[in-house]
This record gives C-alpha cells, structure tokens and sequence, in this order.
C-alpha cells in the first residue's frame, strides 16, 4: 500500500515510504520526526502546520505529500542557520508573542513568507496576511509587533 | 457590608462545575517516591494544611469545616553540581507560571533563574497536587516553592558557616553561593551540597522576602525556554515518539446519546496490522500509521440507537424548564440581604431583564491528546491535562489497578483554558495500549474536540432591580440557571439582595471554562448596571462609583477610565464607549471598550480595549500583561460571536470553519493597566481579565446604536437592524 518517494526538507533529500493519502504534515511528523509544524484543525483554517513550498507558505495538512516530491520544503526547524535564530524567531523572543506558544511555528512560517513581500508592512497589512493563522491565547497585537520588529531588524542588516 | 456578600457567598458554596474532586492526599506514595528519588544532594520538601476550599473554590477559607493533615507539598533538591530542580504538581499551558515560579524560587534562593529547572505535573516524582485551575497557582504554589527556596538558602548558609566555623550572621547568599562578608571566601550551593544526603522538611511559615524588596520575581522575565518554542523544538504531546508506536483512533456515535446497537469489526480486525477493540460502548483501533487507522475505522460497520435530543434554538427554554427544585428548594445556593420586595416597592423605577449565554468551545489549539505505554503492567501516559493526578486515578480505576502502577506526565501543554480537566484522551491511548502490546499515542481530531470535549455551560440569567431618585440601587434579585455560580455576587451596595443559582439539565457535557461562570454573571450584572445608568440619567461610570465603596474595585474602574479617556473625550459617528468591572478570585478588573458599529451592514467591530487590572503583588509584569491582552481577544470572541450550535443531538459547529474564533482581524488595540499592590498578597491572574470584555463590549454597543444586546454571543451574523 505504501509509496516511495523523495522529499527536499530544509535542505535535505529523504526517502520516505508513506501510504499515498498522507498529507505532507503526517508525513513530516509521523515519518521523519520534524515534529515542530502542528496538526490543529485538518481543514487548513488555523495555520499551524505551515510550511514553505518554494518559498510559498502552504497548509501542509492538506498537501498530499506526494505532491511536493519536485519542490523544496522548508520548516520551522530549517529556518535557524548554523545556531542563529531567523529575525522573526528572535522577535518572537523579544515580544513574548506567545502563551502557550503551539501556534508559533505556523506563525513563524507564515510571517516569513508575509515579510518576503511586505518588507516594510503596516498593521493592516499583517492583519490581512496573517488571518489564517490562529492564536487561541488571543496574542495577535504581540505577533503583530514581533512581525514589525522582524521587519525593521531585516532592513538594517541589508543596510 | 453588602459589598463582600457575594464573595461570601461562593466561600459557602463550591464551584460546582469543577468536576468531582478525587480523594485529596496519598501522601504515603509521595513520600514514599520522595525518599526513592532523593540522590545525593540537598532536599527541601514542605508539609502544608491542605483544605479542599482552599483548592476547589479559590476562597481560602474552610470547606464545610473539614481540615486536613498535613502532607507534602512542593519541594525543591540541589545537587551536586549545583543544579536546582524543583517539583511541583502544576502545570503549564501557557500561562507562564514555569517562568514566574521559576522567579519565586530563584527569589529566595538566590540562585541564578538558568540553574533552576522546575519538573512539573509528573506524578511519580511530585507532590500531589488538585490541578492547575481556579487561577491558585500564584497565590498557593509560589507562596509553596518560595517558602522551600527560603529554608533551603537558610540550610545552605548553616552549612557554610559550620564548615567554615564561624557566625551565619556574617554569610551571605547570592549568585547561587554563600560568602563571606569578612574573608571573601565563597562556597557555591553544588559545593555545599557534595557529599551530603539531607533531606529537610518546612512546617512553618518562615518569613519571606516582602515584595517590595523583590529582585527577581515582580521583574518581566522572559519565557524560561522560549527558544524551544520558537525553534520547534518543544515536545507537546502530540509530538512525542516512541519506538512501535501506533496511532489509535475512537469510533464515535452520529449524536449525543446514542447507544450502540451493534458493531461489525471483522473487515477492520482482517486489515494487515490493525488492532481492533470492542469493550462494551468503546470502539477503537491502532495502527502503525494515522491513515491506516482512518481507513480501519472506516471499515467498522456499526448500527446506533438514537434518541431525540434538544436543540440550540430552543436550549433557553429547555434550560428554564429542566431546572432543579424549586426557587425555595436549595437554601444553600440562595443569597438573600433585606427584602427584594420591599426595596422595589421603595424605587422611583424598577427594571427587569433576562440575559443568556451560549455553549462555547474552549478549542485550544492544540487538542486533547496522550501517549500511553504499558511495561510489566505498569502505566506510562504522557497527555496535556490540567489535572494529571486525577487523570492517574482515572486510570487506574479503568484498568482496576493501583495507582502508584500507574505515572502521568504532562509536557507542557497547547493550552487548556479550563477544558482539560479530565483524561479522555488517556483513557483511549491506554485502552488501545493494552489491546496492541504496543504504545498508543492518540489525538483527537478538531472534529472530536469541538464535538465531545466539555463546553462552557450555557444560561439564562434574570435580573430584577429596583432604582431610588438618587442614582442608588434599592434592589437586587438575581437568578441564574445552568451557567454557574462563580461571580454571581454583586460588589455594589444593595441592601435588599436575593441571589440564586439554578443547576439545570444540561443537554450538553458542560464543565469548567477561564473565569467559569463569572463571565456570563458579569456580562448580565454589567449589562444591567449600564441600563440602570441610563435610567438614571448618569454616567455609567459615574453611576458604579455612587453605588460602589469597594476601594480596590473602584480604583481599577478609575484606572481603566482614565488610560481610555472615558469622560474626556467623545466618540466618534458610528463609534460608542462602555465600561464593565468586577471582582473574581481575588482579582479586580475593569475594561473599557470602544466599538464602531456600521448600522447599514451590520457589521460590529471592536476598536480599542483598556483593562486595568490588580491582583496584589505583581510577580511577572510581562507575563501579567501577556494574560490580560490574551484573556481580552478571547473574551471577545465569546462576547460577539462564539456559540456552539446544535441540533437534535448533533453538532453543528464542528470545525473551525463553522465554530468562528477571533483573529487577526478581529483584534482590537488592547491597552492593559496594572495595578500593582506590592502591599498585598499575589493573586492568580489567568481568568479574571476576561470577564468584563463582554459587558463593555455590549455596553459600548449600545452606546453607539440603541440597541442593547442581552445574549451571548451578541453580534454572531452582525447587529440585525
């Protein structure tokens, strides 16, 4: 029943056996031990489980993995380099814009895509990117400016 | 006088929506487990007077005059290498108490916060503990641990000055060592501690450092392991693996109350790898993989009686109508001060309404879920709960064994909210576990969490109410039915009170939620008090303040309004402002809202909340403020459109797609005020500034539009015209 097929995650190639209607989350959660993208819903309406597909952020529960074999899969555990948190990691830190914190790696991985294309965004404009990510703790105005913060620090470092 | 009453009240009378309480000590097997675990090193246990009050209702004071031996509580051991790990029954789920406990310990301990760890809800290695509800933790555990960290810095100096032979009153501990203020010799605690096997019990209250002079705790300390977090690493339930581990899954009846009338697991038991079970109404299968085990439970054929079963549309009613006794049947739930009769008959104008509320989901985000192992017919379930002992017992009464075979441990958790107090979740993986010989983990669906998880109950409150010329309130006649009993007193000065609660038939498993009942109390108080206040012709606030004498109260109410600029400035076209307030678990709580409401659509947008909040002696600012902010988005979810809808036994907002919680877009600007009394003992903060949202919410409404809103949620499709 299961399939063979090759997965490009955080930079590395896996070979994974997997029955052909896994989703990309159970695929990465159940298989490979990359446990930090959450199932909360199945339905893609809270964003817990985003990922990056070739840089896009996707529900990865209704991604069949299958579907990502030719693409590159970034996760929240690909985003830290060589010891340094992303910017938007750290401004999580910095805020404190979680509680109970199950939402974060969604959050993250949707704010990096969001930030991609709005490099210097307005609180409307993260409120509209952002909506499909739930924070039940009710710590939006927090991520929101985690989410600026992450913006004005990227900006320095481009200089 | 009247002021206290209703704090009183709920001092007398339990919150019966926490679930059954389970026997309170075992302190045999805690110390027992103590002794084992105890290395070497430095231990500091505490013996505390436990009472079932102190625990269930968040009063302190007796319960039905029963006291308790005294039994372990929290303790704390240095090893040898100067590591600090502390054991306490609480549990974490984004409340934050792992950092301001943390605090506390390093406070008076005086040892850096990185070498403490704390090792939380794992009941072979902690003191036995009720639960983390009620919003006890602050002022119960962090009193616990601060009082264990102070003896044990005492012991640590002791020591010191015995090896070094000289007079205690010349050391000093900081840093996590102990120095000599005339040599400048120092010994590290992980010195001190080599080679020793202590174990050091704490009956009295020793004295604590007083907040004012607080170092650590009262400091915005961030989230002791916030990397974790946002690195992914943090292992939730969901997220653990152990070698074997099969995924389980539960069959579920099409409705509430349907029986089983019979089952067909032959074409699931023939799949390759599958376990099916079939115990009495419970229907499970594992299997090595999620998938599998949805296309095993697909292959169960079974036949399902069912029974008619009330509706939401018509849950009000039913309420009203399966109600127990009569209005003189329960003196012990009944408030009565004066005469509610004579005080209307004294009123220039009385005034009656009825408020109601809906069933809400707690929906934490992440769902119930559980690892269960079984090895030489011992127990090993790790689950997010809010009450792991009481898990552990539920457990071992399913399983008929003893409890000391049976560990829970509780990763810090997804949240909770109140909805996790029971063991589901645990009890299935467990099930699944002995059938396979093999580890289970299992975790419920969002279908399975907004469907068969407990909800905040549901309620109809009436209010009748009496007002004298002068803008005073001369009666008070409050009932309440099904939704609870926590905030049901009032803090105004009404001489003539009749309160009462109600316990109904609940169509739906209902149990404890953040705030518990205090957030429809209120929300109907509040309400009322606003419509009194435009009968009167006064300012709401102004109108609380002539019928308010609650200092504490009142300085929050004051708070609030002036970080809001009630009074000062007006609001916009299509925009209004309310105010709500009120007192709950030793905390004191105002908001004020500004709402828009666009009355050609409907549309109803919260624009700005200001809470001020006070509960005593702040431990973490940061945290505290993160609580409130947090507590104010979700208290408007359940103010403008949260409602659990359903039909004839069916669940009809079963997903995130049809059970609407708030986002982004639904976030107001939240200003948060903290009054902090270092003064005054700390109290728990994690309920209490959610539940004047609603009312402000509804009031503001009401001042941008006419329309006052009496049920809950109050604008789930919009403001109707």
């Amino acid at each position: 029943m299961a399939s063979s097929f090759k997965l490009r995650i955080n930079g590395t190639e896996y070979s994974v056996q997997a029955e052909p209607d896994a989703s990309l989350l159970s695929v990465l959660r159940d298989r490979l031990g990359l446990t930090g993208s959450k199932y909360g819903c199945g339905e893609g309406q809270c964003g817990a489980c985003t990922v990056l597909i070739d840089g896009k952020p996707r529900r990865s529960c209704l991604t069949p993995a299958t579907s990502a074999g030719s693409s590159q899969v970034l996760t929240i555990e690909g985003l830290e380099k060589s010891g340094h948190l992303h910017p938007l990691q750290q401004a999580f830190l910095d805020e404190g814009a979680f509680q109970c914190a199950y939402c974060t790696s969604g959050m993250i991985m949707a704010g990096v895509a969001f930030l991609k294309d709005h490099p210097d965004p307005t609180d409307e404009q993260i409120a509209r990117g952002m909506n499909g990510n739930m924070c039940r703790c009710g710590v939006y105005p927090r991520i929101i400016e985690a989410i600026r913060r992450a913006a004005r620090s990227m900006k320095e470092s481009q200089g | 006088m009247s002021s206290s009453i209703g704090r009183q009240l709920e001092a007398v009378e339990p919150e019966r929506y926490e679930f059954a309480e389970k026997p309170l000590y075992d302190f045999g097997f805690a110390r027992r487990e103590f002794l084992k675990s105890m290395g070497g090193g430095i231990a500091v246990f505490l013996l505390v007077r436990k009472t079932a009050a102190f625990q269930e209702s968040g009063a302190g004071r007796g319960f039905r005059g029963e006291e308790l031996p005294r039994e372990m509580g929290a303790w704390l051991q240095i090893a040898e290498n100067g590591a600090v790990t502390v054991y306490t029954g609480k549990v974490e789920m984004g409340q934050n108490i792992r950092t301001s406990l943390t605090q506390a310990v390093a406070e008076e301990l005086n040892s850096p916060l990185a070498s403490i760890s704390l090792v939380m809800g794992d009941t072979s290695l902690v003191p036995f503990d009720m639960g983390t509800f009620g919003s006890r933790t602050t002022p119960t555990m962090n009193l616990e641990l601060r009082r264990v960290a102070s003896v044990a810095r005492e012991t640590l100096v002791d020591m010191a000055a015995k090896t070094w032979g000289v007079d205690p009153g010349w050391l000093v501990a900081s840093d996590g060592a102990v120095r000599d203020r005339k040599s400048g010799r120092v010994l590290e605690y992980g010195r001190l501690a080599q080679g020793q096997s202590l174990a050091k019990a704490v009956i009295e209250s020793d004295p604590l450092t007083p907040a004012t002079e607080w170092r650590v705790a009262g400091k915005p300390v961030p989230k002791v392991d916030g990397r974790d977090f946002v690195t992914g690493k943090h292992k939730y339930t969901p997220d653990l693996e152990l070698p074997g581990l099969l995924h389980g899954k539960v069959l579920r009846p099409p409705s509430f109350g349907a029986e089983l009338a019979s089952v067909d697991i032959r074409q699931a038991r023939a799949m390759p790898e599958i376990t099916v079970i079939h115990d009495g109404d419970f229907v499970g299968v594992a299997a090595p993989s999620a998938e599998a085990a949805d296309r095993a439970l697909g292959a169960i054929h079974a036949q399902w009686k069912e029974t008619p079963q009330p509706s939401s549309r018509q849950i009000f009613e039913y309420l009203k109508s399966h109600a127990e006794g009569s209005d003189d049947g329960r003196e012990s739930s009944a408030h009565t001060a004066g005469s509610v009769n004579q005080g209307l008959a004294a009123a220039a104008n009385r005034l009656a309404a009825t408020y109601t509320v809906a069933y809400i989901a707690h929906a934490p985000l992440e769902p119930r879920a559980a690892v269960a192992e079984w090895k030489d017919g011992k127990l090993t379930v790790h689950t997010g709960t809010q009450r792991p002992f009481a898990v552990r017992d539920d457990l071992a009464q399913a399983f008929h064994i003893s409890a000391d075979q049976v560990r829970v441990l509780v990763p810090d958790t997804g949240s909770a909210y109140g909805g996790k107090h029971t063991g589901e979740a645990a009890l299935e993986a467990a099930r699944l576990a002995r059938a396979a010989g093999a580890p289970v983990k299992r975790v419920w669906t969002r279908e399975e969490e907004l469907t068969w998880a407990y909800f905040r109950p549901a309620g109809v409150i009436e209010i009748k109410s009496g007002l004298r010329a002068d803008g005073t309130i001369s009666a008070w006649e409050f009932h309440n039915y099904n939704s609870g009993e926590s905030g049901i007193g009032t803090p105004y000065n009404i001489a003539n009170q009749r309160i009462q609660f109600h316990p109904c038939d609940s169509p739906l498993r209902q149990g404890s939620y953040r705030g518990l009942a205090a957030t429809a109390n209120q929300f109907a108080r509040e309400s009322h008090m606003d419509e009194l206040a435009r009968v009167a012709k006064l300012d709401p606030l102004e109108f609380r303040r002539r019928n308010l004498t609650d200092a504490r109260l009142r300085v929050v109410f004051d708070a609030a309004a002036e970080k809001f600029g009630w009074g000062q400035v007006k609001p916009a076209p299509g925009h209004g402002f309310g105010i709500g307030g009120g007192v709950e678990k030793g905390g004191y709580v105002a908001t004020c809202a500004e709402v828009s409401v666009d009355r050609a659509s409907g549309a109803v947008r919260v624009v700005r909340l200001v809470t001020a909040f006070e509960c005593g002696a702040v431990v973490n600012p940061d945290g505290l403020r993160n609580q409130i902010a947090g507590a104010n988005v979700m208290g408007l979810g359940g103010a403008l459109f949260e409602a659990i809808e359903f039909e004839n036994g069916k669940i009809l907002t079963n997903r995130f797609s049809r059970y609407r919680v708030p986002r982004f877009s639904d976030a107001p600007a939240v200003e948060v005020v903290i009054v902090d009394r270092k003064d005054l003992p700390s109290a728990g903060a994690g309920e209490t500034p959610i539940m004047a949202v609603a009312p402000a919410i509804g009031n503001a409404v009401f001042d941008a539009s006419g329309v006052r809103l009496r049920s809950l949620p109050m604008a789930p499709g919009g403001l109707k015209a």
